[in-house]
């Protein structure tokens, strides 16, 4: 009889066994060895018995009456340490056994990131019984907590069993979003949802830099400074196929041990299967191609013929009332079609990629019953163009109504908020509709919604429509992009009425189409989003313009303009010499410009940390010329030098720019404030304008000199500087709550009126309480870009990534 | 293939992109959503637009002096423009940037 000898008695080993006996029973004197302390099991049901669904005996695929049966000698808990191809024989720690034929079986290892205290105890990974018994152990004392480091399959379904056995868990994922091998950003964004709905707390974009603690973890040190308390921190972030013993018996291996397709490595005695083999530039990290190996491994062993060949693999996610589901490629691409179908209410979204009318991947969160026929579509490669419209809702449709593209609206419980004006919930509209009002008309008569600024008019009419269906011709409106059906008006109430309050989050909740939308509705969304949320939501420099990213105007020939304030057109010999020493150092052009400043032209944007910090050095500011934000406050002298001066506008004009630079609004902002009526600051052609006159102010709103010429409406006139400045403020609160992106104020005023604009700021308590909320988002947004980019940590962002100009040339 | 480290993913912002200079002239690499990557020229064949300064949305690019739209596959403009930017293998390893030498040296070849 040939001697066989197995090293790892694992899920592939196991398999294999199984079926060499079923085809050649008796052929083979087998010897089977494993590291650890016991046979086969099924490794991937450690995750229930971790979670406390099933117990370690329930997942033991092999006893010992089955090794005994069948006359393997096993030599568990026994590492093999070499072999010797020469004598063949393999060594064990205990002692060598003579082979004729081997096959390894040796599986992976996990990877455990190198930070400082990675080797404190209370660090485990997620790979087999042993880890599993020290996080069950780790979880029984009362309120414990984990960290699990690496948001992938194993992480996650670790996270979530740690959970159920009562533990405080922090998901630290390095990267955008959870398992972007499997998901894209969209369902990584619903996981995230429903981990955080189970309790689980998810850090995304979360780097480790120490683990720390006095003999044992007691905390997770972040790049970032957070410090997370930790009894237990498992690694889950990644796997190395375990191919030591292979290459010190000189076996060819490249990223695994090579094998052919029957298995056999370089040395044709020798065989392997399961996550320690290469084939074909693959490698394995799921059990179905591994039991596909195993047998056509078993084959080989009787002397049959048979090959192993690569197939798509589908993966799930073990986490109980997790239902997700991917397969194929869903990468998007030129020649590729997607088609999404999102059911926000119910927390459903699917997604399928299409090329040459074959369906290629598949990605299915919420509702994943559909997952085995498109994986088969997948599979097979059967042509869909016949079935294309009706695809994505699975092989049970059979025609009928498309996605409803107003489910948005639908899903809004009764008490959301629709008309923010007049305080209107959807029950409210609903009531008036069951009441017999048909039209927007009515609605407004019967419940004043959309009766004020009227930017709610979009929604009640899908109110109305989403009630009464075919008898409600909707009106057509301009959507803010190819990615979705809804307006500005629309995705600004909808943010607000369902407190959605990151990208993601509008995405998905609001039906978009695109997986994270594009130039046109980015910047758009990310304005709402921190308008609205200014604590919550951060702004995201990848949402904007090239300007408002780097916060320098950039030339048609890539170099970048710096201009930095002069609070309301007021310099001084200190700054001048500031700005003269930093044209001559950086190179740059010096202009003079229609707001009342300077502006240093060409500069790199190298130099542009270099050239702010300089500035900064001089007491200066980024004069944010480049922002949907307040550009300038353009003043004359005033009565402290011109004989007509009736005020100090020079001194009100520096009050509102110190008190309005920073912030970001839905178009630039300019003000201009004149001493008396001859008006030489041009106030009256400013988005505000203020005109002083011997009573006080005159407050005049909606003017610009750009591509139309429009002349300021008097907003109000008042008797103190106070006042004055109360007012501008409160006006541009409500304008940055109301606008839509890119509508100036002019544009603005012309949608919802100046009277109703005058109606809320003439109220005491509505204008305080704007000004408290704008005073909220500049505790957060009034700090100098420039002093922040000037930071090295920042500024190294500035430079390239590399420079290959030296190694190219070799 | 000849791999070069130019960096690790994390300095790359997601959905945004970071400049190489190579002797061929500068290169944009780019990170998507998906914390995919992608090398292409950073100059827009339009006008010169920086690309590396676009914003990065599905796998696709935005010009940020005139929006043009490339896809970061292919190189190809999208939709009604016309215009082609040439891309160049890269790839992830272990969250290692690798881009191929051998393909940055045709290029100044050619
Ligand atoms: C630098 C400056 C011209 C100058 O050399 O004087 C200038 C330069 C630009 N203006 Fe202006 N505008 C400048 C004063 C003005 C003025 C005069 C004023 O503010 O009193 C106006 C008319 C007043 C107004 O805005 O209503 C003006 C009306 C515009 C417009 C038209 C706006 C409109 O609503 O129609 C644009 C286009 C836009 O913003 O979309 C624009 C856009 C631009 C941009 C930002 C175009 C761009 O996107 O690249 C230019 C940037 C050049 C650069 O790299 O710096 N610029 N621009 C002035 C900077 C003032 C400052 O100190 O910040
Ligand atoms: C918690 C968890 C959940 C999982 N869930 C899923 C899932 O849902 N779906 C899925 O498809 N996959 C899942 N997997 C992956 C799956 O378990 C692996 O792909 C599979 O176990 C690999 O099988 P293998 O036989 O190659 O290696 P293993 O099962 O790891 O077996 C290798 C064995 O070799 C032994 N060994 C190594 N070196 C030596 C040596 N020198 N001497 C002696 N013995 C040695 C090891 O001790 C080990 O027992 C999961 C994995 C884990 C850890
Ligand atoms: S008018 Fe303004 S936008 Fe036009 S070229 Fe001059 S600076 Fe540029
Ligand atoms: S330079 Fe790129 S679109 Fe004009």
């Amino acid at each position: 009889m040939q001697k066989l000898v197995v090293i790892g008695a694992g899920m592939a080993t196991g398999r294999a066994l199984e079926h060499l006996l079923d085809t050649a029973p008796g052929a083979y004197d087998i010897t089977l060895f494993n590291a650890e302390p016991r046979g086969n099991y099924n490794r991937i049901m450690l995750s229930p018995v971790l979670s406390g669904e099933k117990s370690y005996e329930e997942i033991v695929t092999h006893d010992a009456d089955w090794y005994e049966e069948n006359g393997i000698t096993c030599r568990f808990g026994e590492k093999v340490v070499s072999i010797d191809r020469e004598r063949k024989v393999v060594v064990g720690e205990q002692g060598e056994v003579a082979y004729d034929k081997l096959i390894f079986g040796t599986g992976s290892s996990p990877f455990i990131i190198p930070v400082p205290g990675h080797d404190l105890p209370g660090v485990v990974a997620y790979r087999d019984l042993e880890d599993t018994n020290a996080m069950i152990e780790a979880a029984g004392k009362p309120g414990a907590r984990a960290v699990v480091i690496g948001g992938g399959l194993l992480g996650l379904e670790a996270a979530a069993g740690l959970r159920l056995r009562g533990m405080e868990v922090t998901v630290l994922h390095l990267m955008g979003h959870l398992m972007e091998r499997q998901l894209d950003e969209a369902a990584g964004y619903l996981l995230k949802k429903d981990l955080e709905s189970r309790g689980i707390e998810v850090r995304l974009e979360a780097a480790t830099n120490e683990i720390s603690g006095d003999g044992k973890v007691e905390r997770v040190l972040l790049e970032d400074g957070t410090v997370l308390d930790a009894d237990i921190v498992v690694m889950s972030v990644g796997i190395r196929p375990a191919i030591g013993l292979a290459k010190d018996a000189g076996l060819d291996c490249g990223r695994a041990l090579k094998v052919d397709a029957q298995m056999q490595t370089s040395d044709p005695d020798i065989y392997a299967l399961g996550e320690c083999v290469e084939f074909d530039g693959n490698v394995f990290g799921l059990v179905a191609p591994l039991y596909d190996q195993a047998k056509v491994l078993a084959k080989t062993l009787a002397g049959e013929a048979d090959a192993f060949v690569m197939k798509q693999l589908s993966t799930k996610l073990k986490v109980t009332g997790c239902d997700l589901f991917s397969a194929g490629d869903f990468a998007g691409g030129e020649g590729r079609e997607d088609i999404v179908y999102r059911d926000p209410a119910r927390g459903i979204y699917k997604r399928l990629v299409i090329e040459d009318d074959q369906l290629i991947g598949a990605v299915m969160y919420g509702d994943t019953a559909d997952g085995n026929w498109f994986f088969g579509l997948i599979k097979d490669g059967t042509d869909i163009s016949e079935m294309r419209e009706t695809l994505i809702f699975g092989p049970a449709y059979q025609g009928g109504a498309a996605a409803d593209p107003l489910s948005a609206v639908a899903a809004l419980p009764p008490d959301a908020e629709i008309c923010g004006c007049n305080g209107v919930c959807k029950g409210d509209i609903t009531a008036a509709i069951e009441g017999g009002a048909t039209d927007l008309g009515a609605i407004r008569a019967q419940t004043k919604a959309s009766a004020s600024c009227g930017t709610c008019t979009g929604l009640v009419e899908q109110v109305l429509s989403v009630a009464l269906g075919d008898d409600f011709v909707m009106p057509t409106a301009q959507p803010v992009c190819g990615c979705t059906d809804l307006t500005h008006e629309d995705v600004r109430r909808l943010i607000k009425a369902r407190e959605l309050k990151s990208q993601p989050a509008v995405w998905q909740e609001l039906g978009w189409t695109t997986p994270n939308g594009c130039h046109v509705c980015r910047p758009a969304v990310n304005f709402y989003l921190l308008a609205d949320w200014p604590l919550e939501y951060r702004d995201d420099p990848q949402s904007r313009f090239v300007n408002e990213r780097n916060h320098a105007n950039i030339q048609k020939d890539g170099t970048y303009s710096v201009m930095p304030r002069m609070w309301g057109g007021m310099t001084d010999a200190n700054e001048l010499r500031a700005i003269a020493d930093a044209a001559d150092k950086y190179g740059a052009t010096v202009k003079v410009t229609g707001g009342q400043r300077i502006d240093l032209l060409g500069v790199k944007k190298e130099d542009l940390p270099a050239i702010w910090a300089d500035l900064n050095g001089a007491g200066m500011v980024s004069g944010h010329a480049y922002t949907k934000g307040l550009r300038t406050v353009k003043t004359c002298v005033g009565k402290d030098w011109c004989r007509f001066g009736t005020q100090d506008s020079t001194g009100l004009g520096i009050a509102l720019e110190k008190r309005l630079w920073g912030s970001w609004t839905p178009h630039k902002v300019k003000l201009g404030v004149s001493g008396c009526p001859r008006n030489c600051a041009e106030a009256t052609c400013k988005d505000i304008g203020i005109v002083c006159v011997d009573s006080g102010y005159q407050i005049g709103v909606g003017g610009a000199a750009g591509m139309d010429v429009k002349e300021v409406e008097r907003l109000v006139d008042v008797k103190t500087e106070e006042e004055a400045i109360e007012w501008v403020v409160a006006f541009v609160q409500l304008y940055r709550e109301h606008a839509k992106y890119l509508d100036r104020a002019y544009k603005w005023l012309g949608k919802v009126g100046l009277e109703w604009v005058q109606e809320v700021l003439a109220d005491d308590a509505e204008r305080a309480a704007l000004v408290e909320r704008f005073d909220l988002s500049q505790s957060v947004y009034q700090t100098d870009p420039w002093a922040e980019r000037a930071e090295p940590e920042a500024a190294r962002r500035f430079q390239p990534l590399a420079d290959l100009t030296l190694e190219a040339a070799e | 293939m000849n791999w070069i480290d130019i960096g690790h993913i994390d300095d790359v912002p997601l959905r945004g992109a970071r400049l190489v200079k190579t002797s061929a002239g500068c290169i944009a690499v780019f990170r998507t959503g998906k914390d995919e990557v992608f090398a292409a020229s950073d100059t827009c064949p339009h006008k010169g637009g920086p690309l590396s300064e676009g914003i990065v949305h599905g796998q696709k690019v935005t010009c940020p002096l005139h929006n043009m739209v490339f896809d970061l596959n292919t190189g190809a403009a999208q939709g009604a423009d016309e215009g082609q930017i040439p891309t160049y293998p890269v790839r992830l390893d272990g969250g290692r940037i690798l881009l191929d030498g051998d393909a940055l040296a045709n290029r100044s070849a050619a």
